[in-house]
């Protein structure tokens, strides 16, 4: 494209645009059940500081939010609690889970914690720690960034859509092992 | 702390009831049929006008036990400042208890959670149903034949995929 624009025009397509103004203004909803919530109180406070990456606002109803974190252990009694709130939050949409119980269990593994929060709710990125430092949820924020900004799309259907690939593709490797 | 022992000696019968102390607690065991009489006595005649709190044991596989669950009433006078533990026991497959609720309002949530966790039935309990577990919930986790990672409940859920949500 041959055009002469001057220097504050950039030119660019409108998946990527969304993705840039998605990235830079998560919302997230924090899912706080243990200790690791503390520590996402201290990534919030100033001394570390989340609105440095435009994560800041933090809200307490899933229909106003685009990113769980889930801190801390998820007993079963809390799980459908977790599944309900996950399902309110409008696309698009991102989980992270943050610290060792809710990623894996932790050292709770007994017959009323989940083992991992995986297994019942979809999760983009895992934070390993017990508690993770508040500079690792920023790096799983960054990292969170980068994978808006590569996956996205601008009607916000790309996890439907990618899934409905998946499944087609999982489909045909059935039909071509039968066939 | 004496003076109590002597009070309910000379209102019980001396062989039912079994007295020891242990690093400054005070305890006094005795059977199940006359753990609420005793109960209301030691509110009614020994002021012990607080009850901290009510729990339980299972001394399954426990050596030398002579029965499966211990009941044990932990209680208080707050003008003497003085604490004892009342202890009873409960055996298969009768594990009804009266209530202590008529005597402490407090014991209603204590004894539904021994109620959620062992399984053992308080007869005229207000309101007697699980209170840390789901209504769902089929076993009674803090029995020693439960197993530690339970029978399967923490994996039952639905799963619920991005496409779906």
């Amino acid at each position: 494209m041959d055009m002469n624009l001057p220097d504050n025009v950039v030119l660019t397509k409108l998946d990527p645009l969304a993705n840039w103004c998605r990235k830079n203004s998560l919302w997230p909803m924090p899912f706080a059940t243990a200790c690791c919530g503390i520590e996402l109180m201290a990534m919030a406070a100033s001394r570390h500081d989340i609105s440095r990456f435009g994560a800041e606002v933090f809200r307490f109803t899933p229909r106003q939010c685009d990113l769980m974190i889930v801190a801390g252990r998820v007993v079963m009694k809390m799980m459908p609690v977790l599944q309900r709130i996950w399902l309110q939050m409008p696309e698009p949409k991102w989980c992270i889970s943050m610290g060792a119980c809710a990623s894996s269990g932790g050292i709770f593994d007994t017959y009323a914690v989940v083992q991992g929060i995986d297994h019942f709710i979809p999760v983009d990125l895992y934070v390993p720690g017990c508690p993770p430092r508040p500079e690792q949820i920023i790096r799983s924020v960054i990292d969170l960034q980068e994978k808006i900004q590569k996956e996205g799309s601008l009607s916000g259907t790309e996890f439907t859509e990618r899934e409905r690939q998946h499944r087609k593709r999982a489909l045909q490797d059935v039909l071509d092992d039968t066939l | 702390m004496a003076d109590t022992q002597e009070q309910l000696l000379a209102n019980f019968d001396k062989a039912l009831l079994r007295f020891s102390t242990f690093r400054d607690n005070h305890r006094v065991v005795v059977s199940p049929d006359t753990v609420t009489k005793l109960l209301s006595f030691l509110k009614q005649s020994c002021d012990f006008d607080l009850l901290i709190d009510i729990t339980a044991v299972d001394y399954l596989h426990y050596p030398k036990a002579e029965h499966r669950f211990g009941l044990i009433y932990n209680l208080i006078c707050t003008d003497r400042e003085e604490r004892l533990f009342v202890k009873t026991w409960l055996d298969e497959p009768d594990l009804t208890i009266p209530s202590a609720v008529p005597l402490w309002t407090g014991a209603n949530w204590m004894e539904r959670e021994v109620f959620d966790m062992f399984g053992i039935v308080f007869e005229d309990h207000p309101d007697l149903r699980r209170i840390l577990l789901p209504d769902a919930f089929s076993a009674y986790p803090l029995r020693k034949d439960y197993p530690l990672r339970g029978r399967g409940e923490r994996h039952n859920f639905q799963r619920i995929t991005r496409a779906e949500s």
